[in-house]
C-alpha cells in the first residue's frame, strides 16, 4: 500500500471524526433552537450570542462530570456500551461519499474513506451492530427501565432492519451495484433521473425506517422520557452518556447523507452546485428529524411492531416484486 | 351597556351563544376487522401527520415568541399578589403605621411574626421589635387581612432568595424607605377586591350548562 494513500486515509478519518463530533454538538444546538421556535420559545439564549456557545458549555459540563459506575452494574460491559454506539456510528461513515471529489493543491481528493463496492451493505451492517450499544448498555445497567429500553431497542432495530434492507433492495436491483458512488452516478442526469421518481415507495419506507434506526421521535420509544426515563442512558453520566448522544446525532447526520445519496441524486454530476445541493438535502433531512419531533407524538411499542411487520414489510416485499416484474 | 354585559355572562348556555364551542365528533371504534382496516387506511391517507407538521412550521415562520426573558423582563403582577410583606408609613407624619396591636402575630398560622411593644416616654404604645421570618412564612395573607391600619400588606417583590437566613427577617427592607415617603411615592394597597389591570379582557365564560 502506498504511503500517500495511507496518509490520505488517516487524514480523511481524522477530518470526518472531528467534523461530525462537532456537528453532533451543533446538532443539539439546532435541535433545541428549532424545537423552541416551533413551540414559541427562544431556546438557549444566554451562553454566547444567540446561545451559540451553549454547545461548548454542555461539552465542558459533560467532560468534567464525575464518571459514575453504579454498584450493581456489569462494569466492563457498562463501560464499553457507549463506545460501541459512537464507534459504529462513525464506522458507518467510512463508506459514505460526503462530497464529490475535488482537487486540493493539485491533489485529487475523494471525500470517502473507503470506496468499497458493497458500501450500502456495509453501512446497513455497521448500523445493525450499533444495536449493541443500547442493548448491552441497557442490560448491564442493573435498572429495570434500562432493561426495558434494551429489549425495545433490540426489537425495534431488528424489525426495522428488515424494512430498511427490503426497501433498499428494489433500488439496488435497478442500479445493479451496492456502492453509493455508483448509486450517485446512476442518478447524475438531473432531477428526472433521481431514484425517488421510479422508487417512491422504497424512498418512503427507507425514510420511515431511518426514524426507527436512529431512534427519533415517532419511534423514540427506546429512550422515551415519560415512560422509561432515559432508557439505556438512565444510569450513565458524564462523557459516557455524551458518547451515546454523539452516536445518536452522528447517526442522524449519516442517515441524512445516505437518504439523498440513495434516492435524491446525491451530489449529482459532481459540480460545485451538486455538492451544495447534497448539503442542502442533508440539511433538509436533518431538519425533518427535528421537525417531526416537534409535531408528532410517539407511538406505542406494539404499534411500532404492527407498523413494521403488518404494513411496511408487506409493502416492501410487494415493491420488490413489482420492481422485478417491471424490470423483466 | 353594563347590564347587557352582565346578561351575556349570566346566560351559561354556551352552545347557543358562542360559536367557538362545539362538540367533538367521535365515532365508535370499529369492532370487525374490515372496519379496523378501513380506519387504518383512513388515518394513513387523511394526512393528519402533515397537518401537524404544518402547524409547527407555521408557528416557526410566524416567530411569535412568547418567552419572557425572566431576569431582564418580568411579567406584571396583580395588586392582589401575595409576595414579601411591606410595612407602610403614615402619609401625614411619615412614622410607621403599625400600632402594635399584635393581631398579625396572633393570627399568623405559621408563627413567623414576632412583636415586642413597650410604653414610650409619651406613654404611647410603641413597637420595639417587629420581625417576620420569611423563611417560615407561607404567604397566606392573614396578617395583611387582619391588620386594622393597613400597616402590613403584601407587596409584589417575589425575588427574595438568599443564602443567609438572616436576610429573611429584614424589617428595614419591608418598611417603606423614608425618602420614598418624602417623595410621596409609597404605593398603597389597592384592597382585597382589586383586580389585575386589563383583567376584563381576559375574562372568559366558564361552560357550566350544556
Amino acid at each position: 500500500m502506498e504511503t500517500a494513500y495511507l496518509i490520505e486515509t488517516v487524514i480523511k478519518i481524522v477530518v470526518i471524526l472531528l467534523i461530525f463530533s462537532a456537528l453532533a454538538g451543533i446538532g443539539t444546538y439546532f435541535e433545541r433552537k428549532i424545537l423552541a421556535f416551533m413551540q414559541r420559545r427562544l431556546g438557549p439564549m444566554n451562553v454566547g450570542p444567540f446561545g451559540l456557545l451553549q454547545v461548548a458549555a454542555d461539552g465542558i459540563k459533560l467532560f468534567t462530570k464525575e464518571d459514575i459506575i453504579p454498584t450493581n452494574v456489569v462494569a466492563n460491559v457498562f463501560k464499553i456500551a457507549p463506545v460501541i454506539t459512537a464507534a459504529t456510528a462513525f464506522m458507518a461513515a467510512a463508506a459514505i461519499p460526503f462530497l464529490p471529489s475535488f482537487t486540493l493543491f493539485g491533489y485529487e481528493v475523494h471525500p470517502i474513506v473507503a470506496d468499497i463496492n458493497i458500501g450500502i451493505l456495509y453501512i446497513l451492517g455497521i448500523m445493525g451492530v450499533g444495536l449493541y450499544g443500547p442493548l448491552l448498555g441497557g442490560m448491564a445497567s442493573a435498572n429495570k427501565f434500562s432493561l426495558l429500553s434494551a429489549a425495545r431497542g433490540a426489537a425495534v432495530f431488528i424489525s426495522y432492519e428488515v424494512v430498511t434492507g427490503l426497501s433498499i433492495l428494489a433500488p439496488i436491483m435497478m442500479v445493479g451495484s451496492l456502492s453509493l458512488i455508483d448509486f450517485n452516478n446512476y442518478q447524475s442526469g438531473g432531477i428526472t433521473s433521481w431514484l425517488v421518481w421510479s422508487q417512491p415507495v422504497a424512498f418512503v419506507l427507507f425514510w420511515i425506517a431511518a426514524f426507527a434506526e436512529t431512534g427519533r421521535t415517532p419511534f423514540h420509544l427506546i429512550a422515551n422520557d415519560h415512560e422509561i426515563i432515559d432508557g439505556f442512558g438512565t444510569e450513565y453520566s458524564g462523557m459516557r452518556w455524551g458518547l451515546f448522544f454523539i452516536g445518536e446525532y452522528a447517526n442522524m447526520f449519516f442517515i441524512s447523507f445516505v437518504i439523498p445519496l440513495l434516492f435524491l441524486g446525491g451530489y449529482g454530476d459532481g459540480s460545485f452546485l451538486g455538492a451544495i445541493g447534497l448539503l442542502a438535502k442533508v440539511a433538509f433531512f436533518f431538519f425533518f428529524f427535528l421537525w417531526t419531533r416537534a409535531a408528532w407524538p410517539d407511538i406505542r411499542p406494539d404499534q411500532l411492531m404492527w407498523l413494521c411487520w403488518k404494513v411496511l414489510m408487506p409493502i416492501a416485499v410487494l415493491n420488490i416484486l413489482i420492481t422485478a416484474i417491471v424490470m423483466m | 351597556m353594563h347590564n347587557e354585559h352582565n346578561e351575556h355572562l349570566k346566560n351559561r348556555n354556551v352552545s347557543e351563544l358562542d360559536v367557538n364551542y362545539y362538540m367533538v365528533d367521535i365515532k365508535d371504534y370499529p369492532t370487525d376487522s374490515w372496519g379496523k382496516f378501513k380506519r387504518v387506511v383512513q388515518r394513513s391517507f387523511r394526512g393528519e401527520l402533515f397537518v401537524g407538521l404544518w402547524v409547527v412550521l407555521r408557528e416557526m415562520i410566524r416567530f411569535d415568541i412568547h418567552t419572557v426573558k425572566y431576569p431582564e423582563e418580568k411579567m406584571p403582577i396583580g395588586p392582589r399578589y401575595r409576595a414579601v410583606h411591606e410595612m407602610k408609613r403614615l402619609w401625614e407624619s411619615d412614622t410607621e403605621r403599625c400600632i402594635g396591636c399584635g393581631l398579625c402575630e396572633k393570627i399568623c398560622i405559621s408563627n413567623c411574626i414576632r412583636i415586642d411593644t413597650k410604653i414610650d416616654e409619651n406613654s404611647r404604645k410603641e413597637v420595639s421589635e417587629y420581625s417576620i421570618n420569611l423563611g417560615r412564612c407561607i404567604f397566606c395573607g392573614y396578617c395583611a387581612e387582619v391588620c386594622p391600619e393597613l400597616a402590613i400588606t403584601h407587596g409584589g417583590e417575589y425575588e427574595n432568595a438568599s443564602d443567609q437566613r438572616e436576610h429573611f427577617i429584614m424589617y428595614q427592607d419591608m418598611l417603606t424607605p423614608l425618602d420614598t415617603m418624602k417623595a410621596g411615592a409609597q404605593r398603597e394597597f389597592e384592597g382585597f377586591g382589586a383586580i389585575t389591570p386589563h383583567e376584563d379582557e381576559r375574562v372568559k365564560k366558564t361552560p357550566l350548562a350544556y
